[in-house]
């Protein structure tokens, strides 16, 4: 396999840049096959992501979405369960962290509401991760399969619950009554007032966020669980030889893994919508997957990937307000390509980057 | 090419006569013009079948076939024998199209080929038989039989021409097999026998079969021997791989030795003998010098009574076993592989679940019935170097100091509360690092880039500092240099010395005579005898192949 | 009564096809070895270029045409991505999905401007009911009558043609030397590597297949079922199609009575909208939405049966060395 090895910063680096290169010189073809430039359209996307308090705002609030969701894909990646089922744990979490914030919100401040909406969503997410887990640690159930067919149930169940149980009377639209204060999160712009986040939604939740990543970090990396995890990823066989329970760490893996999507609820639920609404998850579970395989399932990785995709988030939407023929659409476009050139064909340009290290490598030891 | 074959195979027997005489009689001519110009290379056998000339193959910086020569002679069995590693396999993928020679000329019936893929190895009348079978467990044996040869678009075309092939084939071979059974359902020896009826139906001349009894019983690997010889009689060439000195000397014409990718030697097997053999095939002597003081032997340390464990598929492969480790003993556990053994280590080190079975581990009674795990067992005072350490011993993506604490990374002196403390941990896996003479002495690269000497030694460091009272250690020596051999060697002796019970499982019998100090033999899941380590060879060959001559009186074995 | 029976029993007929048509391609994609999650962005792919090209050319069979051709590119970038390249196959599906969702309203609003629809087809440009012989006939005749006629005949080409379908898959599948073949690269690659068989030829013959019909699905969803493709179309039903696929066992004449099974939920779950079932009461719509999902879970724990896959099934092929 020697042949294989590159050095790290090309592991980590080179290669994803150049997957990503792909995936966008492909985008840039939709693009002109749409009648547009795009250039024009690049410009536009960077400009609304980036070039502007509001447009940073927003691009923030996306990628604090794609940081739970990708966090949850990655740490079953560790352990070798593909969690596909993101979406469906972030709907059930949601309506964790929502049922608290109806309970509470009427009596309570926020931060007496924010730690409560924290454990109601990460056991709302867990709980709807344990049953594939267990299913695939106890019967051998396929989780992938398990996963998908749980996003659909938990669809139904939220459609139903929406529209005949949280629906306030005399209305007609399925979602739950706005939270008042108490279940509401501050958002940055009323918190930082010196930076102008203009309307943009993003708020407290980005921090959780990224305290989230440190500690998925320190419990991958630093713990016994996370050593017990990481082995049973790698090598099933040798870890039943060190005494680690398969089933126990799949379900606890399970569990964290959909802990960590239930969380994404904090930021759309508690923080922007401040009510329970059907589609809340809009797709951030399977943008998860493509921010867990960019980010090589490391933390800092995954921050990095969710900011591209929160930038691509929040960019489209300016696009397709400046070039109305490329409509929010592109985005789903270019995260499709991402997700196949940065996933599933992440190592097509492998060989070739090999061979020309190899004789760069070479080359430099004979002189 | 193969189906033409094929289809004048399914002639009948008249067309088959004709076939095999006048081929007789060519070789008989060929053999002739040989003789005069005085080239014969192989007595018995006339043409060479195969001949490779200085055939080479590099996997990166590994060169797995160095300038090999062979010349096969048809209608011989022709053993081709080494250690594991030592490039045997490799030749014949080589042969069978699935790797390409990076230089080298390869000949068939005497003209140079070519080898591009299987399909036309196939057609060139080579048929191989993997040491991991290539069948498909949901299909019948007839489907298999026919996959890739089926003999037009649609199977009914194809199956009743096979079907009546496939009887004769078996017939004339002496094979009997249920063309419609699902292979899965059949036992290991059946499924062999599936894999060369397969290969013969596509027309094969030349069969080679790839550590074929690495998973027979002994009467499975005579049945088989009895078909080989068939074979031959039959005008096939048949090409051996194989590990194993008994079945060289027991089948084979001729004989060629493979050390460390190269091809040493080439041997009338019947002017040869199985010490030559072995020193060729590891290029020193092969009795190995074990400084084996004497040592006081304490009380038992490792009790197991009445064990039986199911392996995955619900077939019982250890049945009743009993047995005793005292301190400062060393017990070997002998046998061919696939016996009972490795479900035994797995089942005694708490991996498995036993169906049945007690045992005492220092003292404390424990129901091998009941749910254990490997955790449990460990502090418990067992430790466990497994036979196979990339499947099992390591966690190849780790680093080799994670590796350092696979199964002890709950013990206090690695952690902090729930955090690994990773700095003792690093720090303890240099002092090993320097005890052990690991090399490259780096804790921080992944255990993947150590060589199999090495790896090993990260194992045995691992399983030996923790201080247990009994050691499990399965195949000690596999796949590991013989500057490491020794060394590990002389650990497990010094475990002995420090008055440690030591299983020791090996299916290599010098290593288990050198090693221990009672010996005890598996087979098809039984202990069938017990000897000291003064027994020779060929009475514990003769257990090992499930014959106990001094019980023989009283009453039968199975065979 | 009977006509009740009829309606419903006609209505999941028709909710049927398309789920059958995804099942089957999931069948021979699944048998070979390559998982496809990627069902449902092929059927929406499909089901827009179908939309599309029968709008644009007038006729539905240019739109059929279109839709196949579609689907089967988006088959060989999975096979590409997942044969040719060794990539996961659960990641590549996911991408193909993603692809063809967006892809589909991103053209549609560039070249159509309706939101990512594409306009409305006339009745001439889709796939018409077909009134079988003898069926205007035969209406009179008590219970058989009603049953040929309003049940049987009356459908789209398309919907006859997938239960068509079923018996040539499995005689495909488990009479012809192709189908051998198939199932061999699905269950063992290295046996029919080592038998002489190209394991990546096969299993890109099967993704092929698979787009040829899931191509099917998706146009019958916009030239015969619809009249044009509407955003999301496929709604999910490349994701039952494959629950069906695990529910009948990856056998051909399973997956169709778990099809039609599956598509009477949905036609019972459209006509007791609203409606109290006596003794029961009111059941949510969502029941009968869920209840594929839910059935599929059950059977893959095992506590009904065991589904097992084909073994090879996900596993990309690399030949290994020994």
């Amino acid at each position: 396999m020697s042949k294989g090895q590159l050095p790290r910063w090309v592991d980590y680096g080179v290669l994803p840049a150049l997957n990503l290169l792909a995936a966008f010189i492909i985008s840039g073809l939709v693009v002109i096959v749409i009648g547009e430039d795009p250039f024009e359209a690049v410009k536009w996307l960077v400009w609304g992501a980036l070039g502007y308090g509001e447009g940073i705002g927003y691009t923030l609030y996306y990628a604090t979405n794609f940081i739970f969701t990708g966090l949850a894909v990655a740490v079953a990646f560790h352990a070798g369960l593909f969690n596909i089922g993101g979406e469906g744990q972030v709907y059930l979490g949601g309506l964790g962290i929502g049922l608290v914030c109806l309970a509470l919100d009427r009596y309570v401040p926020w931060w007496v509401t924010f730690p409560c909406a924290i454990i109601g969503g990460a056991l709302f997410g867990a709980a709807w991760a344990f049953i594939p887990g267990y299913l695939q640690a106890k019967r051998g159930s396929h989780i992938v399969i398990t996963t998908i067919m749980f996003n659909f149930i938990a669809s139904a169940l939220m459609v139903y619950l929406l529209s005949n149980i949280l629906i306030p009377q005399g209305t007609m639209s399925p979602s739950s009554r706005t939270f008042e204060a108490g279940g509401q999160l501050p958002l940055l712009r009323n918190v930082f007032t010196s930076f102008d986040f203009g309307q943009s939604p993003v708020n407290l939740a980005f921090f959780l966020a990224l305290a989230v990543c440190g500690v998925v970090w320190l419990l991958i990396w630093h713990t016994k669980l996370g050593y017990e995890i990481r082995s049973f990823g790698a090598n099933p066989d040798a870890s039943a030889y060190a005494g680690i329970s398969p089933v126990r760490v799949t379900v606890i893996t399970m569990l964290i893994s959909g802990a960590l999507a239930g969380l994404m609820g904090i930021n759309v639920v508690m923080g922007e919508q401040t009510r329970l609404l059907l589609d809340f998850a809009g797709g951030a579970g399977f943008v998860g997957v493509a921010v867990a395989l960019m980010g090589r399932g490391h933390p800092i990785g995954i921050i990095l990937a969710s900011m591209l995709f929160g930038l691509l988030y929040q960019g489209g939407a300016e696009l397709a307000f400046e070039i109305p023929t490329i409509s929010r659409d592109m985005i789903v476009v270019i995260q499709a390509l991402v997700i196949l050139f940065a996933g599933a064909l992440e190592h097509m340009f492998r060989p070739a980057v090999a061979a020309f290290f190899n004789r760069f490598s070479s080359s430099t030891a004979e002189a | 090419m193969g189906s033409v074959r094929c289809f004048s195979w399914g002639r009948g027997n008249a067309f088959e006569t004709v076939y095999f005489e006048s081929r007789h009689a060519i070789d008989t001519q060929v053999n002739d013009l040989i003789d005069q110009k005085g080239r014969a290379t192989v007595a018995e056998s006339n043409v060479p079948a195969i001949e490779l000339i200085g055939v080479s193959k590099s996997f990166g910086p590994v060169q797995a076939n160095k300038d090999i020569d062979l010349v096969v002679g048809k209608g011989s069995i022709h053993g081709i024998i080494g250690e594991n590693g030592a490039g045997k396999s490799t030749l014949m993928s080589i042969l069978y199209g699935f790797y390409h020679a990076d230089s080298g000329t390869i000949k068939i019936d005497d003209k140079t080929t070519t080898i591009p893929d299987s399909k036309s190895a196939i057609a060139q009348g080579i048929g191989m038989v993997h040491q991991h079978f290539m069948l498909v467990d949901t299909f019948t044996v007839l489907e298999n039989v026919i996959l890739g040869a089926e003999g037009g678009a649609l199977l009914k075309d194809g199956v009743a021409n096979a079907r009546s092939e496939l009887k004769r084939l078996a017939d004339e071979y002496d094979m009997t097999i249920d063309p419609d059974a699902v292979v899965g359902d059949l036992p290991v020896g059946s499924q062999q026998r599936v894999e060369i009826l397969k290969a013969l139906y596509r027309g094969a001349d030349i069969l080679i079969l790839d550590e074929p009894t690495g998973v027979l019983t002994p009467s499975e690997a005579d049945h088989l021997f009895r078909i080989l010889r068939v074979l031959r009689d039959q005008g096939k060439t048949v090409l051996l791989i194989t590990h194993k000195l008994r079945e060289i000397m027991n089948v084979t014409d001729m004989v060629s030795v493979m050390r460390r990718g190269e091809m040493v030697a080439s041997r009338k097997t019947a002017e040869t003998s199985m010490e030559g053999l072995a020193e060729l095939m590891v290029g020193r002597s092969v009795l190995l010098e074990v400084d084996k003081p004497e040592v006081e032997v304490g009380k038992p340390l490792l009790k197991v009574e009445g064990l039986n464990v199911k392996d995955d598929r619900g077939v019982l492969r250890v049945k009743d076993v009993s047995f005793k480790v005292r301190a400062g003993e060393v017990l070997g556990i002998a046998g061919v592989s696939g016996n009972g053994q490795s479900e035994l280590l797995a089942a005694l080190s708490g991996i498995t679940r036993a169906e049945s079975g007690k045992m005492e581990l220092s003292g404390e009674k424990l129901d091998l019935s009941k749910a254990h795990d490997a955790a449990e067992m460990r502090t418990m005072g067992m430790s466990h170097v497994p036979e196979d350490r990339h499947r099992m011993g390591l966690v190849n993506k780790f680093t080799e100091y994670e590796n350092s604490i696979l199964g002890y990374h709950r013990e206090p002196k690695y952690s902090k509360g729930m955090f690994l403390s990773k700095d003792a941990i690093r720090k303890e896996a240099k002092e090993r690092i320097e005890k052990y003479d690991i090399r490259p002495p780096t804790p921080d690269m992944t255990v993947a880039k150590f060589s199999g000497g090495n790896q090993q030694k990260i194992v045995l460091a691992r399983e030996i500092e923790c201080d247990p009272d009994v050691l499990l250690i399965g195949q000690p020596t596999r796949g590991v240099d013989i500057g490491a051999i020794e060394y590990i060697h002389n650990r497990i002796m010094d475990m002995r010395a420090q008055g440690k019970a030591v299983l020791l499982v090996s299916v290599e019998l010098e290593e288990i005579r050198s090693l221990s100090d009672r010996i005890i033999v598996m087979f098809d899941g039984n202990v069938v005898g017990e000897r000291g380590p003064e027994a020779t060879e060929q009475d514990l060959g003769l257990l090992m192949a499930g014959v106990n001559q001094e019980a023989e009186n009283d009453h039968e074995l199975p065979v | 009564m009977l006509d009740t029976i009829i309606l419903i029993l006609d209505s999941t007929l028709r909710l049927s096809t398309p789920l059958l048509f995804a099942c089957l391609a999931g069948l021979f994609s699944e048998r070979a070895g390559v998982v496809n999650i990627g069902l449902e962005g092929k059927i929406l792919g499909a089901a827009f270029a179908a939309g599309a090209a029968a709008y644009v050319f007038q006729s539905p069979w240019i739109g059929l045409l279109a839709g196949i051709m579609v689907s089967v590119m988006l088959a060989l970038v999975h096979g590409y991505a997942s044969i040719s390249q060794r990539g996961n196959q659960v990641v590549s599906g996911v991408a193909i999905n993603f692809l063809a969702a967006g892809l589909t309203v991103l053209l549609g609003q560039a070249w159509f401007s309706q939101g990512g629809r594409t306009p409305a087809l006339s009745p001439q440009n889709r796939f018409q009911s077909i009134t079988l012989p003898f069926a205007d006939t035969l209406a009179n005749v008590p219970v058989l009558g009603p049953i040929y006629a309003n049940l049987i005949s009356g459908h789209n080409i398309l919907v006859y043609a997938s239960f068509a379908a079923v018996p040539l898959t499995w005689w495909i599948v488990f009479r012809t030397r192709f189908g051998l073949r198939l199932r061999a690269v699905g269950e063992n690659p290295s046996a029919a590597d080592t038998a002489g068989l190209s394991v990546t030829l096969l299993r890109y013959r099967a993704t092929i297949i698979c787009g040829v019909l899931c191509g099917f699905s998706g146009v019958y969803l916009s030239v015969a079922q619809g009249a044009g493709f509407i955003k999301d179309m496929s709604a999910g039903k490349g994701f039952i199609a494959l629950a069906a696929l695990i529910f009948a066992k990856w056998k051909p004449v399973n997956a169709m009575f778990t099809c039609l099974l599956f598509g009477f939920l949905d036609a019972l779950a459209i006509r007791l909208q609203g409606q109290e079932i006596p003794g029961i009461g009111e059941v949510p719509v969502q029941v009968f939405q869920a209840l594929p999902y839910v059935l599929t879970v059950v059977l893959l724990a095992g506590f009904i049966g065991r589904a097992i896959p084909p073994k090879a099934s996900g596993i990309p092929y690399v030949k290994e060395r020994t």
